[in-house]
Parts: structure tokens; sequence; C-alpha cells
């Protein structure tokens, strides 16, 4: 009966994963597909591959999209991380509520709302300031910001609200100043978080259709909004081929970051094992009769 | 106050400056408003306003003529709103397709996150990872990969065709099966994540006492573990309801044109017709429908901020 159960248990997983990883798998096959009718195979190619590097569009387009989701992680990083930093350790102060809540929703508000506010802003701004001169990368920067300091502002907090206090207050009652102990106790501390939001950033800014679609000017159009406009024209091998390529390079990332982290586990539980070990012959020895 | 007096020396202009502290709040906080605040007040602002054909394409509310101040609101927006059944459809048919999304997240992926908390440490991480990996690959990509699949020649139809169920192919994207297939493609991570957080820190023990004082398994669950695990319900639930009702993407690539939701229509408003006034005053309306469950994320979230 148990057993039942359980072969029941791996079935739906088995499935809920088939759900997840199929349609990946299709974009990749049929990436390296002859045909030009995307779902007939006929024989193993790489023309898409090099049609690509031929597509000036695409390529401009990757290239503003990368510039973009840099200068958009380091935004968020420094921006997020402050912000994380002040929901740590400052709980109560005057506006602590639209504080927090100000970070807390743009984790789920729709992006087309968030767009077009901020595109009405930036109108708004170039009417009564001059500035900004249209729209392109700066307000293109600005939005994406937006739509991740967040998600670094969570991570750093949560990071942040684990950490061992006490490392803190001594390195105070040592004498440092504030900016002294921010830099030398707390930032290494939370480093590991700084990283992930940088991360989560990059992607984030690299996938955003949106936020791009309301704030992009005429002349800089990032990735995905060039793959939108040819996807609603139906399916087409070559957005299968830069589809294989993200997906590539993502598997890769991830599967690299996920040996490290075990290698640092590993490392960290072997640094616990010896100071446990060197504790306990110290301890021995201290309890050692004096010659 | 029963602050100590200071010697006059001590009242030297720094003083009246803000503390560190006040600067290290201050200045994230201004960003926020700017960024955040003001774009909303702005959206509020131009939804009275009335549609010109200058550029930008509205009035100005405020206008001083012959030295007065004339404030002109123009609710001419919002009744079309709520006259256009147009609106009405969209906003209903957003809710419902955010709701069974939602349910339909829920139905797949409570059973998903409790299997993989349940499951060896080892398989667990492994499972785990499974999960996050696609969220980290191209959201676009991961939609349009439907497409292949579902069209009149895709996968789906020639494998039905070739297992001899059916003769013509069936129309499986382009209307609402379409729709619903990639809502919860997209959003399930977002259902999982939360509810095994919640689920894979849950004490144990507890389940383990009621089993030994002779609970059968199905009183486990809906007197122990489901209580428990409300709050990344909770969480989860909100995180797929919110998003989906302005959900762009998935209705424009895989949807039928019939399916109008909102994020579509106000795309429409904002890009096809210029009608900055219209698609400000359906924002606001949309920002007032989602107030209430986003007030109930926010605490949420106060309530458990590891989860996010």
């Amino acid at each position: 009966m148990k057993n039942i159960g359980r072969h029941l248990g791996s079935g739906f997983l088995a499935l809920v994963f088939l759900f997840f990883y199929l349609p990946i798998l299709s974009v990749v096959v049929y990436s390296f597909n002859e045909s030009v009718i995307a779902s007939q195979w006929t024989h193993f190619s790489l023309k898409w591959y090099f049609k690509l590097l031929d597509d000036t569009e695409i390529l401009d387009a990757c290239r503003t999209s990368l510039e973009l989701a840099l200068a958009t992680a380091c935004s968020s990083v420094f921006i997020g991380a402050w912000i994380g930093y002040v929901l740590a350790n400052y709980q109560r102060f005057r506006g602590s509520t639209l504080f927090a809540a100000m970070v807390n929703a743009p984790l789920v508000l729709p992006e087309v709302i968030s767009g077009i506010s901020l595109l009405l802003l930036f109108v708004s701004l170039e009417q009564t300031l001059g500035w900004p001169q249209g729209r392109g990368m700066a307000t293109m920067w600005i939005g994406h910001t937006m739509l991740c300091v967040s998600y670094v502002a969570i991570t750093v907090q949560a990071r942040l609200s684990a950490m061992d206090k006490s490392l803190t207050e001594a390195a105070r009652d040592l004498g440092a100043p504030p900016l002294r102990v921010f830099f030398d106790i707390t930032l290494p501390l939370i480093a590991p978080s700084l990283v992930a939001g940088w991360v989560l950033s990059l992607t984030i800014s690299l996938d955003d259709v949106i936020m791009s679609a309301f704030l992009s000017g005429p002349e800089t159009t990032t990735l995905p909004l060039v793959l939108l406009s040819r996807m609603r024209l139906g399916l087409n091998p070559e957005i299968n081929a830069i589809g294989t390529l993200i997906i590539a390079v993502v598997s890769f990332g991830v599967v690299i970051n996920s040996y490290y982290m075990m290698k640092r586990e590993q490392r960290q539980a072997r640094y616990l094992r010896m100071a446990v070990l060197s504790n306990s012959s110290e301890g021995r020895l201290a309890h050692a009769p004096p010659a | 106050m029963a602050t100590p007096r200071k010697p006059a020396a001590d009242l030297a202009l720094w003083r009246w400056l803000p503390s560190g502290k006040a600067w290290a709040i201050g200045l994230p906080f201004v960003f926020l408003l700017v960024f955040f605040m003001v774009p909303f007040l702005m959206v509020l602002k131009i939804s009275f306003a009335e549609s010109t054909m200058d550029v930008p394409p509205f009035t100005h509310l405020l206008a001083l003529e012959h030295d007065k101040l004339a404030i002109s609101l123009n609710f001419e927006s919002y009744r079309t709103i709520l006259e256009d059944d147009i609106y009405l459809a969209a906003y209903v048919s957003s809710v419902k397709v955010a709701f069974f999304t939602t349910l339909l997240c829920l139905l797949v992926g409570y059973p998903t996150a409790l299997l993989i908390a349940n499951a060896r440490p080892a398989l667990r991480n492994l499972l785990l990872m499974g999960i996050i990996l696609p969220f980290w690959t191209s959201y676009l990509v991961r939609v349009y990969a439907w497409i292949g699949i579902l069209k009149d020649q895709g996968l789906a139809n020639r494998l039905l065709i070739y297992l001899g169920l059916s003769d013509t192919p069936f129309a499986l994207m382009q209307n609402t099966f379409g729709l619903y297939v990639g809502m919860v493609y997209s959003y399930l991570p977002y259902m999982v994540l939360p509810m095994y957080a919640f689920l894979v820190k849950m004490d144990t023990s507890l389940p383990e006492a009621a089993r030994d004082l002779g609970a059968k398994p199905w009183e486990v669950f809906l007197t122990i573990t489901l209580p428990l695990s409300f709050p990344g319900i909770s969480a989860g639930c909100l995180l797929v309801f919110i998003p989906s009702v302005g959900e762009y993407v998935i209705p424009e690539l895989l949807g039928s044109s019939q399916d109008l939701m909102i994020g579509r229509v106000m795309w429409s408003d904002f890009f096809n017709s210029i009608a900055w006034p219209l698609a400000s005053a359906a924002t606001c309306v949309m920002v007032a429908l989602l107030l209430l469950p986003m007030v109930w994320f926010q605490r949420v979230q106060n309530r458990e901020p590891q989860t996010a």
C-alpha cells in the first residue's frame, strides 16, 4: 500500500518535470533542424546558428541587452543592498511601513503598471526639466533597476537577519567607526547574497519585455523586444537557435554555481571538523596534569 | 523631552545637519519615492486629463488664466471604463484567468512541493534545482516553445494523430486552453518555491506524533501538514495571482483575441491608439483592484521575511 503511494508520487513528479522540460528540450532539438518549417524534422544542420551571425538586428539587440543588464546588475546591487541594510537594521522609523511597502510591492505588481507609470514620469520630467531627452538606454536602465532592486533588498535583508549580531557588536565595542564595521565585517559576510542579487538582476534585466517596451527609444531595442516582434509572426528557427544559446549559457552558469556551492559547503564542513578536533585536543592538554 | 541640556558650543551648524542614520534611511527612501511613488501619482494625475493630439498626448490639469488658477478634472476616461463593455469584460476575464491559473498552480504545485520536501536530502536539492533552472532561462523563449508544441502541426497534434486518437489536428493554442497551459507553465515555480520553503522547515515530529497516536494519513495531512503550510500557500497564491492579472506576453502569444486581458487592452490603448489618459485610468482601476491582495501580500512578507 505504501509502495503504491510512493510510485504514484514519483510518477506525478516525473510528469511535472516532463511538463517543465519538454518545451525547453523541443527548442533545443529543433534549433538543429535543417527545415524552414520549424516543426518538420528533416536533418541535422547548424545553418540557423550561422544565420544568426549575419543577423545585425539580433546582434545589435544582444549588445544593447548585455550592456543594459550589466549596468542594471551593478546599480541594483548597490541600491538594493542599501535598502536591505535599512530594512534589517532599523525596524521602526517614521514612514517605515511605507518604506517596506515600496520594497515589497514591485515583487508582485504587474509590470504593465510600473512600465506605464515610469514612462509617464519620464515624459513629465522631459517637459518640465528637459531630461531625459526621449527614451533609450538611460530610461530603460532606471526601469530595470526598479524591477530588480526589491529582489536584492530582500535577499540581503534575509542574509543580514540571519547574521550573527555579536560580530558587529564586538567590532563596535573595540572602537571601530560605523563605516569601518560595515566594510570590514558586514560586507564580507553579506558578499554571497550580493553575488546572488547581482546574477538575479542580470537575468531579470536580460529577460525583461514589458518594462523595455515602454521605456525603449526608437534606436535602442533589446533582444527580448526583437524576439517578441518576430514571435508574433509565428515559429522561426532562428529564435530556436538563440533560445538554445541562452539555455546553454544559463545551464552552464547554474551547474558551475552549484559546483562551487557544494565545494564551499564541503570546505566549511572540513574547517568545522578541524576546529572541533583541535578544540578537543587543546581541552585534553589543558586538563593534563602539569609536568 | 528629558534630553539633557547640551553646552552652547555644541549648537554648531553641523548639529542641524541630518545624522548618519537619517542619511542611511533617507537616501534610499527618496529613491523609492521618486521612482516608485511619484510615477503612480503621475498616472493618477494623467487619468484626469483630456486626450489631445499633442506631444505628449494629454492636457494639463492646472492652468493659470487671467490670474486665476483653474483646475480641470476630466472624468471622461473613468466614464469610458465604466460604460464601455470592453473594459468591464477585460477586467472580469483577467481576474477569472488569474483565479483559475492560481487554482491550477495550487493543485499541481502543492503535491510537487510536498513530494520534494519529503524526498531524500540529496535528491531534494537536485529536484529543487530542477524547478529553479527553467526559472533562470528566458521566460520569452519558454513561452515561445509552447507554440512549437501546441500549434496545428505541432508536436502534440502530431503525437495525437500518430497514436490514432484523432484524424484532424485539435486547436490547442490561440484559445483558452493554450492560454492556461502557458500561464500555469510560467507561474508554477512561483507557487512551488514558497510552499516548499514552509514544508521543508516544518517540524517533522508533529506529524510523527500524530501518526503514533493513531491518526490516519489523511487526518495527519488535514489537521497538521496543511494548516502548518498555510503561510506558504497564501504567499504562493499571491505571487501567482497578482502578477497574472496584468499578464501581457502569454495571452498575446498563446491566447485568443477573444480572451481580452486588461494588460493587452492597456497596451493597445497606449501604443496603438495613444489614449494615454484612458490607459492611465485603466491602470488606476487595476491598482485599486489589486490593492487588497497587495496589502495581504505585504503582511505575509512581513511575517516571514526569509521565504522571498
